[in-house]
């Protein structure tokens, strides 16, 4: 039904009132959305509950988007706004992420996927599980620029920062993950180093 | 015959010192590029990736890539990384999720643009209340300030001819005239509230129904 519309046609559709395309729209970026949100919170049912908020706000506020930018742009400022309101609720201050609190949850998390190591056997799971391990906002600079494909243009406009600021942030997420990766997924990087 | 080849071989010994130097002009040219910016291999080195450095940073990058072991290996280990990246996949939610998205969406109605329900006319009636109040405290303040008079110079003369000290703004300016002034900005004040909360009642009924 909606497999060739662009975004563009889907929410102009939409705004007639054809409710139903709006599927067209969620299933095209509701693993993008879901990801996003599930770097953000470490639980899956929570990930999704969010993400479906995410979609209906999106739905009630189509009118305001107006197409000055990708719609996966603008769909992740309701993402970020919705993962940051969760976090609040949760008493979990983001931007405290490098704290001791903070620190020793992610090192919790570390220590659980450690344990589940030996499932772990894809090159996906195993980049995605060390993800995790970043903080959110490493994760979500991560995933816009590989997974979402934004320009650190776009990525700029949509996190407020300079473009340039963007790329040090990336780097610096980067250079955290190879850590990671290389401190808990050592044997896994050296099998496929072919050593 | 001997004095020959060592001829040759010095030749040839000298033409390899040359070359020598020649590389080591080069490499330290090429440092000197990255010197100058105080940057790691890392950070060059993913700007490479990117894409996103100078043609000339690219070709000193990529002549140190083929040179200089220590780059290789950091090039070989940050292109491997890039290479998981780029072919990680999104995760998935579950399988009911657009159908419960969907579901939920029923339930609601595409509000309307803010745009539409942002009436400029009320943004320019509320900048011209502000500015009227403003402007009338000013002048009620210049009035009651009281410039000095007299001088014999002409710059003097001709403040003094047209300082507005020396006009009776006490005629204009009485208690009389502030109240009914306030009295009218207060009004104003009291109709735009009004046409705000009737605009933003005419719209939850309009989303209502």
């Amino acid at each position: 039904m909606h497999v060739g519309l662009t975004d563009r046609e889907i929410i102009s559709r939409v705004l007639k009132g054809e409710q139903q395309i709006f599927a067209g729209l969620v299933s095209r970026y509701q693993n993008y959305v879901f990801t996003l949100v599930h770097r953000f919170t470490s639980n899956r049912e929570d990930a999704e509950e969010i993400s479906q908020d995410v979609f209906v706000k999106a739905y009630r506020s189509l009118a305001d988007f107006r197409g000055e930018s990708k719609f996966s742009t603008w769909l992740y400022t309701i993402v970020r706004t919705n993962c940051i309101t969760f976090l609040r609720k949760k008493k979990l201050d983001i931007s405290s992420i490098d704290s001791e609190k903070a620190a020793s949850q992610l090192e919790n998390r570390e220590s659980s996927f450690s344990a589940n190591l030996v499932e772990q056997k894809s090159r996906t799971k195993m980049v995605n599980e060390a993800i995790k391990m970043l903080s959110p906002n490493d994760g979500q600079i991560i995933t816009l620029f590989y997974s979402a494909e934004q320009s650190l243009q776009e990525m700029g406009r949509i996190l407020g920062m300079e473009p340039n600021t963007v790329k040090v942030k990336l780097h610096r997420a980067r250079q955290r993950l190879k850590e990671k990766m290389e401190k808990n997924f050592a044997d896994e990087i050296r099998e496929l180093q072919g050593e | 015959m001997k004095y020959v080849n060592y001829k040759a071989n010095r030749q040839r010994g000298s033409e390899m010192l040359k070359r020598t130097e020649l590389y080591d002009t080069n490499i330290n040219s090429i440092k000197n590029v990255f010197m100058d910016k105080q940057d790691s291999i890392d950070e060059r080195l993913w700007d490479y990736i990117d894409g996103l450095c100078s043609n000339e940073e690219k070709s000193a990058i990529e002549q140190l890539i083929e040179s200089n072991i220590e780059w290789q290996k950091k090039y070989r280990d940050l292109l491997q990384l890039n290479e998981l990246l780029t072919s990680a996949e999104l995760e998935a939610p579950s399988m009911r999720f657009t159908r419960n998205v969907i579901e939920e969406i029923a339930k609601h109605q595409v509000a309307p643009a803010a745009r539409q329900y942002i009436d400029k006319k009320i943004i320019w009636g509320i900048g011209t209340f502000f500015l009227t109040l403003i402007a009338g405290f000013l002048i009620y303040a210049l009035a009651q300030i009281h410039f000095a008079a007299g001088g014999n110079s002409p710059a003097e003369d001709l403040i003094t001819k047209y300082n507005p000290g020396n006009l009776s703004w006490g005629k204009y300016f009485n208690n009389t005239y502030v109240n009914i002034f306030l009295l009218i900005n207060v009004v104003l004040g009291l109709v735009m509230l009004d046409m705000i909360i009737t605009r933003k009642k005419k719209l939850a009924r309009q989303q209502g129904a």
